[in-house]
């Protein structure tokens, strides 16, 4: 089991109902992360089942859905950015 | 370069003075500004959310590759969060070169890679409540072309 910071911002953090969170988790890639939390409540499956309206950051690096999370420390999830 | 993330309010002509000056092999400087733009006639205030820490990062990053790609001499980069003003600046960003050609090219750059890569949600509140404002695609397409 490796701990995990997760944050949250926009509508995901809304949906989710908290702004971050620390988690034990065995999940391998952000895929498997958003798959084992959709199983523990549904308001991070209403927050995050259509990856394509979603985007993932690694230790505050833009990633893919399926990147290794080995060694990362914090995960965020939000939507695509409209900043400018 | 310069990159600031602030809540505070920011005068353009106040930060491009002084922008570029006081040496002699910059010949162009390009700026841009972001302005709280009122589309449906009844917003009361944009709300902007950014990613502490990752914002900074992604907006350095972003200046570091213009600088790469371009011969500038200088670059700056604003980015307002927090609750703004209709009309109000939401960001700047301003280019120093030896030519013009690379100062716009790279201010045009560092435009639409913070519309879609740095971490800012911008979110419109009017008295019948609150709406995030959706990403455009045209906004993705945009950073192709680079």
């Amino acid at each position: 089991m490796a701990k995990l910071e997760l944050v949250y911002f926009a509508w995901v953090r809304e949906r989710i109902g908290r702004a971050r969170e620390s988690i034990e988790t065995q999940a391998a890639t952000p895929l498997q992360l958003i798959e084992e939390l959709s199983a523990r409540d549904e308001r991070y499956g209403a927050a995050l089942s259509d990856v394509s309206a979603l985007r993932v950051a690694i230790d505050q690096e833009l990633a893919d859905f399926d990147t290794k999370l080995t060694g990362a420390r914090e995960v965020a999830f939000f939507p695509p950015m409209t900043g400018g | 370069m310069r990159i600031c993330v602030q809540s505070e309010p920011f005068n353009i002509a106040k930060e491009l003075q002084g922008f570029g000056a006081g040496r002699g092999d910059i010949g162009a400087v390009v700026s841009f500004s972001g302005l709280v733009r009122d589309d449906s006639g009844h917003l009361q205030m944009l709300e902007v959310e950014h990613y502490p820490g990752m914002t900074e990062k992604s907006l350095s990053s972003c200046a570091q590759e213009a600088v790469t790609r371009w011969e500038l001499a200088d670059v700056l980069v604003i980015h307002r969060f927090g609750r703004l003003q209709v009309g109000a600046p939401i960001m700047m960003v301003a280019t120093a070169a030896r030519h013009r050609n690379a100062a716009f090219e790279a201010a045009e750059f560092l435009m639409d890679y913070l519309k879609s890569r740095a971490p800012f949600w911008k979110r419109e509140i009017t008295a019948q409540g609150t709406q995030w404002v959706a990403a455009k695609d045209s906004d993705e397409a945009a950073l192709a072309r680079w």
